[in-house]
């Protein structure tokens, strides 16, 4: 098939969206992906450059001018093999990878302005995968008569148990939640990955022949030393970075001030929205205002509205260009209308008999880039100024969770908590591997798969030469 | 899926439940607690570990019917299942030879101050039990706290038994006495162990106690159960459940608690008002459930 275009370049085939004053209205999956036709004029928009450029921004080295000739030649699902010989969460990563700072930011197209919609490429040829039910299991090696022991299902967790159950070993994961999945089943909303994609890719999983135990939490249920007891031939961590973080100022234990992991996990996973159908209960604010700037900030804000909120103010105290949040977010949020407060800063949550009533505020302006290499806020002294609130969301980043670190002797951890690994996964403790947030802080769910993937082969590695 | 195994009535709406749970029978210590989803649709509720049974791999929850959910939990009996119980959860209590500790439980509580009690009781303590209720058929395991009490007194808000008044009554009485009481441990409403604080801090006698914040996931991760100790935020679930009873902000709690009253007030009624209660095991129903 020859490529289109007479030196003209066509601009990126649009996907179908719900209407923003329709999609505040319902939980239902804002971008509705694209249709067979658009897929294939999209893909055709393909220049198959020799060097491929986008490999170089996906962290899992997909082969992209590969799936995307597949799929210009209607071979979907023959494209979502390609897909998965590196990425096996590709419905996923389609969904939620924040493809302008990757793959797309290195399309040769970019630099026109139109980069091939890779992600929405990935995404369909997944779907439709998926869709037609004929979904192809992965080739597993002889079993190896090994057991591994995954912490946390979130992808990190996933992956590297997928990668270890084909690799031949028999791989048992333990969650402490109800629910597998991690961020993906309790943080990221229905609208922007549908529960049941998640699941889909779970169930994959489990027909590897991956266990998952769900409702347990290693370090407290069983500790490392005792899984190794029970017979585990080497342990992966994944269990995410899942500690919230407040803001330390005054009244931030007032009703209705939540952080945006319970009231993301309330909703998300507990099915809050369905209340009373679902059992578990959340406020319902009117004016709500959420602090923060990034993925978590920008589905804390878009949920609250869907919860029914007349007002949603976000709080972020640099510039928009500083933002962490995927484009694409920031954009459905502008439209849905999130009232954005761009240099501002919360300084005091005010109450009324036990209830917040309000937030007072101060503007900021930008110093010296900090180690992050982003600019310090400064506030600006004489700019207070205050917000009605009757929820308040504060998604201002989380930290490790010490839980289980605190409970296995010998794991050495960094300044920040972290667990300390090298680039392979390795910890300081024999057999014991991790990866994900757990080691780098909060990332994105490409990184973590990546993580676990290399944990995998790291494991691999270290039990045949044992 | 987890096993009901027995299922007894010990006063009016206050019951105890038995269910199958090996792995955390096996681990769990007192003072920890679990939680648990009975189906679903179900919201986590954490509820404290009451009493193990190595031979069965059983634990006991004791609860009161407060809600929708204890509500519904009081209508399964014994085979049904429960979808999820996750544990032990929580630090364990501090069990040491203190001297005499004076154990003083409000209505639930009595459960909850249990196997506190008993482990105690065997590192060497000299157990005082103050055992309160407002009336007498709402006392709970009389006989079983008895048993391992050095010195039982039992206190009725309206005097159907033992001593008419509250617990701190009582407790006061035998410091005034000269008893020299080493450390309390009080358990029950929020209201309850904020007087027993008030009533021990003027004599500096360590105070114990177990706070039953809101929570969702139990393991740090929400920040749903925070509560202000000795003016730091502390996670009900990972740092407590129980605190050193003088530095908590009882106040606080108390407001906190209540964040839901309507929606509670809410789920009851629908629950009331629903048809078919599911009194019956959802088990298989959950499965075909899951499998489509
Ligand atoms: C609201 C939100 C939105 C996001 N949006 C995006 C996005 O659009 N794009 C993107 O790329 N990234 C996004 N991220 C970041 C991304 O989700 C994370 O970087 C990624 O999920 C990290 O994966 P992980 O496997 O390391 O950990 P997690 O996904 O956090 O999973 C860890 C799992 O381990 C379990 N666990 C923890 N401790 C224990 C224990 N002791 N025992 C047993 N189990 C345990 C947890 O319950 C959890 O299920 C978002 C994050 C959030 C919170
Ligand atoms: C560590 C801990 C141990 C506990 N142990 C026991 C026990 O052994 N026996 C017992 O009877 N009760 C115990 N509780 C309290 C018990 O969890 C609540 O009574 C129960 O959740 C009420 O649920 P409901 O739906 O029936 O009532 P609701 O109508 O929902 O609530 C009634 C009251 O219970 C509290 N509550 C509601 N939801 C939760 C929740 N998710 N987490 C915590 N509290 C909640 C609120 O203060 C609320 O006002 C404990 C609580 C904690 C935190
Ligand atoms: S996995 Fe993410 S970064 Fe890699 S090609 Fe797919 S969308 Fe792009
Ligand atoms: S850089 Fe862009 S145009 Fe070139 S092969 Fe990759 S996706 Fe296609
Ligand atoms: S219940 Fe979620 S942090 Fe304690």
């Amino acid at each position: 098939m020859k490529s289109e275009g007479n030196g003209r370049i066509l601009g990126r085939v649009p996907a179908g969206e719900q209407l923003p004053q329709e999609r505040i209205l319902n939980f239902n999956e804002v971008v509705l992906g694209y249709a067979v036709e658009q897929a294939v004029a999209e893909a055709n928009r393909c220049l198959q450059c020799k060097k491929s450029p986008c490999m170089q921004g996906c962290p899992v080295g997909v082969d992209i001018p590969s799936f995307i000739k597949l799929m210009k030649e209607g071979d979907f699902r023959g494209a979502a093999g390609k897909i998965k010989e590196k990425n096996s969460l590709p419905a996923i990563c389609g969904r939620v990878c924040p493809q302008e700072n990757q793959c797309e930011k290195f399309c040769t197209l970019d630099r026109k302005g139109k980069p091939i919609a890779i992600g929405r490429l990935e995404r369909f040829a997944a779907d439709f995968e998926r869709n037609s039910g004929k979904i192809s299991l992965p080739k597993k090696k002889k079993s190896v008569g090994k057991r591994i022991a995954v912490i946390g299902s979130g992808p990190a967790g996933l992956t590297c148990a997928g990668d270890l159950a084909k690799l031949g070993y028999e791989v048992t994961i333990f969650e402490a939640l109800h629910k597998p999945g991690g961020v993906l089943a309790y943080g990221i909303p229905e609208f922007r990955l549908p529960k049941a994609v998640v699941e889909a890719e779970i169930d994959g999983l489990k027909k590897l022949g991956v266990e998952i135990k769900t409702n347990v939490v290693v370090g407290t249920s069983v500790t490392i030393d005792e899984l190794f007891c029970e017979g585990y031939s080497a342990v992966f961590i994944g269990t995410g970075a899942g500690l919230p973080r407040f803001l330390e100022i005054p009244g931030e234990n007032l009703n209705g001030i939540y952080s945006a992991n319970e009231f993301l996990t309330r909703v998300n996973l507990m099915k809050s929205y369905l209340f009373p159908k679902y059992d578990t209960p959340i406020k319902k604010g009117k004016n709500v205002v959420v602090v923060g700037g990034g993925n978590v900030a920008m589905d804390s804000a878009r949920t609250a509205l869907r919860l029914g909120a007349k007002n949603v103010y976000l709080l972020y105290r640099r510039t928009e260009e500083e933002m962490p949040a995927r484009a694409e977010e920031v954009q459905h949020a502008k439209e849905e209308g999130i009232k954005f407060r761009f240099l501002a800063t919360p300084q005091k949550f005010c109450g009324v008999d036990g209830w917040v009533s309000g937030v007072e505020c101060v503007e900021t302006k930008l110093g010296e880039p900090d180690e992050s290499g982003r600019r310090r806020p400064i506030i600006k002294k004489g700019s207070e100024f205050s917000l009605t609130a009757d929820v308040v969301i504060v998604a201002i980043g989380t930290g490790a969770n010490p839980l289980l670190l605190r409970a296995t002797p010998g794991l050495e951890l960094n300044r920040k908590g972290y667990v300390l690994a090298n680039q392979n996964g390795q910890t300081s403790k024999r057999g014991v591997f991790a990866g994900g947030d757990i080691i780098t802080g909060s990332a994105t769910v490409i990184l973590a798969m990546g993580a676990g993937r290399k944990a995998a082969l790291e494991i691999d590695r270290y039990l045949s030469i044992l | 899926m987890f096993r009901i195994l027995n299922k007894e009535v010990l006063a009016p709406s206050v019951i105890r439940l038995e269910i199958e749970v090996p792995d955390i029978e096996r681990k769990a210590k007192a003072g920890q607690f679990v939680i648990l989803r009975i189906d679903e649709s179900g919201e986590r509720i954490p509820l404290t570990i009451s009493g193990f049974n190595e031979e069965r791999g059983s634990i006991s929850l004791v609860f009161q019917e407060v809600g929708k959910t204890t509500r519904q939990l009081a209508s399964l009996s014994s085979e049904d299942c429960i979808a999820d119980i996750v544990g032990p959860l929580g630090r364990p209590s501090e069990i040491e030879n203190f001297g005499t500790v004076a154990c003083v439980a409000g209505g639930v509580g009595a459960a909850v101050i249990l196997p506190v009690a008993q482990a105690l009781k065997k590192a060497g303590n000299k157990i005082i039990t103050i055992l309160g209720a407002r009336n007498k058929e709402l006392l709970i395991l009389e006989d079983e706290l008895c048993s391992i009490s050095d010195e039982f007194f039992v206190t009725t808000d309206d005097g159907s038994k033992g001593h008419c008044g509250v617990c701190t009554d009582v407790l006061n009485e035998l410091i005034a006495g000269g008893q020299g009481i080493n450390r309390v441990v009080a358990i029950g409403p929020a209201i309850m162990m904020k007087f027993v604080c008030k009533t021990t801090e003027p004599h500096k006698i360590k105070t114990v106690v177990s706070l039953n914040s809101i929570m969702v996931d139990g393991t740090g991760m929400c920040g749903s159960c925070r509560v202000t100790v000795g003016g730091e935020t502390k996670f009900c679930c990972v740092d407590g459940p129980e605190f050193d009873g003088h530095l908590v902000d009882f106040d606080e709690l108390m407001n906190r608690q209540k964040i839901y009253l309507e929606e509670e007030n809410l789920a009851l009624k629908s629950y009331e008002t629903r048809d078919v209660k599911r009194t019956e095991c959802r088990c298989k129903a959950q499965k075909e459930e899951g499998e489509r």
